[in-house]
């Protein structure tokens, strides 16, 4: 048996809107295993993105228990949730939220700027390892400004593998960009799952979610569905499958 | 380690808004360099009035009589005979702090060469009289106490006398003058001392024996004063002391009356200047001060714009494992930074200026080492007191909402 990278159960998170309390996550369970590529799919207000900021602890449950790598973070402070981020999530976003004026190399090795027992040769080498992952070596010392969309979204990707995280959270990171690129990022994505790393995407977009191998279905802050992909597609192939544009 | 990051990572983001950061610091360099030019000022200027002082002869000690009343009416100094030769002779002889005694008379008149004359003050004095305001002989020689004791009609003459009656540029030295229709030979030239501090020309004065000032000129037998040099400067008061109370004893001054004498030492009249000098200092100081408040107040008004600007990337430092802490002490670095720097151009700025005021004006300056060391204190403290309400804004943001502010 697989130990779960992330366990959560009975996990509900509250709001106060004034009188009202709103619920925005209602009781979920649910486990991801160590190399699982899941997405969370959900409209808008299903509570999809409160759930990743628990998962990504950058926030907490009102109750239920959740656990990350055999952790509970229910008793944890800002400083050891801090932590527990620089040191077991990678996080990627929709509007990639890279540095500017800063290089690919400095954006990715940020993380490790924030821990104290890796010193600059090992980060150095790390963000080149990280860059390479995302075949980006050859724009190492490029700032944001230069680079495409997909490009900063793949220095954004190599940001979130350098901490060798357990799991890899991304938000919509494929919202800002076109069918094809998104396909690039989805290929990439399935290399580092093939890799054995875990990743847990959110996103709204069905044809998306086709490339993982689970989908978690939201709908006001419950789970209404939960099942594995029989038919998992490969990003590869519709790259290929595209025409080419001249 | 983790200190050495924060400060890359501040420095780093100094570098990228050079401009602002210049401006910024711009306040805290006029600040710290007028600091430092003002106090350099102060400074140079209380130095030079105790030059001066020091230049009339700082360990001089002067005794007058005091000003007692007579039947209601208060007596002039000059009129008041209770200063005598025993005196003169008792402090010679027993104060064991003063290196030079000399009895002074003065009187004022009309000194007269061939066809030229000019109004002018005689002193009879002793021959030390000259070792005590530490004037020197130009031309010609000092009388001695031989002259003084047989009365001769000697005299030294300063330069503006010189000026005003040798006319034709003749050697001064073995002439006849008149002093209020007295006729002097005189037998030496002072050396120039120029205006004291107080404008009085010191090179306007006939310096003759006391005794012949005495008989011939004010037809007294008392001393108007008596002048004294103290061993060193620092051991004026104490020769004060002592000569107070050789004369109490003498004069018989009960406890707590008031004395028939007074008197007085350089050193007092220092420490009056310098406190003037001192007030101007402060007064000059505090106008810096503000200046610098005024930086300090820009630095704080930076770091605001600089949080809200970033709120984004904060939001991003905070989700990739950044501590509340290290957010604060990032932007605490950066205004320390910002704040030290300015702090370094404004010594480099305040000295310049020094120089060139010294050089340009020819004031007299004086940069002392506490000024910088202050000064460059109070910038890195106003770096901590005015960074530290924007970076504690910076650290307390949640990142959540960090993360999506536009």
């Amino acid at each position: 048996m697989k130990e779960k990278a992330i366990h959560l159960a009975h996990l509900k998170r509250s709001f106060k809107m004034g009188e009202d309390t709103v619920h925005a996550l209602d009781g979920i369970s649910f486990g991801i295993e160590e190399g699982e590529f899941v997405t969370i799919m959900g409209s808008s207000g299903s509570g999809k993105s409160t759930l990743l900021n628990l998962i990504g602890c950058l926030d907490r449950p009102t109750s239920g228990t959740y656990k990350i790598d055999g952790v509970s973070i229910k008793d944890l402070g800002k400083n050891q949730l801090a932590q527990i981020r620089n040191e077991k999530i990678g996080f990627i976003f929709q509007s990639y939220n890279l540095l500017p004026r800063t290089t690919a190399l400095e954006n990715v090795e940020l993380p490790l700027l924030y821990n104290n027992s890796i010193g600059v040769e090992e980060r150095r080498k790390r963000a080149l390892e990280a860059l390479e992952k995302v075949s980006l070596s050859d724009r190492l010392h490029h700032t944001p400004s230069q680079l495409s969309g997909g490009q900063q979204q793949r220095v954004a990707i190599a940001r979130s593998l350098v901490n060798d995280p357990v799991v890899i959270l991304a938000d919509e990171a494929t919202g800002n960009l076109d069918t094809k690129t998104s396909y690039e990022i989805m290929a990439l994505f399935q290399e580092l799952n093939r890799q054995g790393k875990t990743i847990v995407f959110v996103t709204h977009e069905p044809d998306i979610a086709s490339f993982s191998g689970r989908t978690i279905v939201l709908k006001d802050g419950k789970i209404i569905r939960d099942e594995k992909n029989t038919n998992v597609r490969v990003a590869l192939d519709d790259l290929r499958a595209i025409p080419k544009q001249d | 380690m983790r200190m050495l990051n924060l400060l890359k990572i501040s420095f780093k983001a100094i570098v990228l808004n050079k401009v602002r950061a210049l401006l910024t610091m711009l306040g805290v360099i006029i600040g710290v360099a007028s600091v430092i030019a003002m106090l350099a000022i102060g400074e140079g200027s209380k130095q030079s009035i105790k030059a001066q002082i020091s230049s009339m002869g700082s360990n001089m000690i002067t005794i007058r009589p005091y000003a007692e009343r007579q039947g209601g009416v208060r007596l002039s100094r000059n009129e008041m005979q209770s200063l005598t030769l025993d005196d003169f002779e008792l402090i010679q002889s027993e104060a064991s702090l003063l290196t030079n005694v000399s009895p002074q008379v003065d009187g004022n008149g009309q000194v007269i060469y061939g066809s030229d004359n000019w109004p002018s003050s005689i002193y009879g004095v002793n021959p030390e009289y000259l070792s005590i305001r530490v004037w020197e002989i130009q031309s010609g020689s000092m009388f001695t106490d031989v002259e003084v004791k047989s009365a001769s009609k000697v005299a030294v003459i300063g330069q503006t006398v010189v000026e005003n009656i040798f006319t034709n540029g003749e050697d001064p030295v073995g002439r006849m003058i008149r002093f209020n229709n007295i006729p002097f030979k005189v037998i030496g030239v002072l050396e120039e001392k120029g205006e004291n501090t107080f404008g009085q020309d010191q090179d306007d004065v006939v310096l003759a024996p006391y005794t012949t000032v005495q008989k011939r000129i004010l037809a007294i037998d008392y001393l108007q004063s008596i002048t004294a040099s103290a061993i060193s400067e620092e051991q004026s008061e104490e020769a004060v002391e002592e000569v107070t109370e050789l004369m109490n004893k003498s004069h018989e001054i009960q406890k707590g009356a008031t004395a028939d004498f007074e008197i007085r030492s350089m050193e007092e009249l220092i420490s009056t200047f310098s406190s003037t000098g001192e007030m101007l200092t402060i007064l000059l100081v505090a106008i810096a001060s503000i200046s610098l408040l005024i930086g300090g107040i820009g630095i704080m008004n930076i770091m605001y714009v600089s949080v809200k600007e970033r709120t984004r990337e904060i939001g991003l430092r905070l989700a990739v494992g950044a501590k509340s802490s290290d957010i604060l002490m990032q932007f605490l670095i950066e205004a320390i930074l910002i704040s030290i720097t300015g702090g370094l151009i404004g010594v480099f700025l305040g000295l310049s200026t020094t120089y060139f005021i010294e050089k340009m004006l020819s004031w007299p300056t004086s940069v002392t080492g506490y000024s910088i060391v202050i000064s460059f204190a109070v910038c890195a403290i106003t770096g901590i007191f005015f960074g530290w309400y924007p970076a504690r804004k910076a650290a307390t943001l949640d990142p959540i909402e960090a993360m999506r502010y536009e």
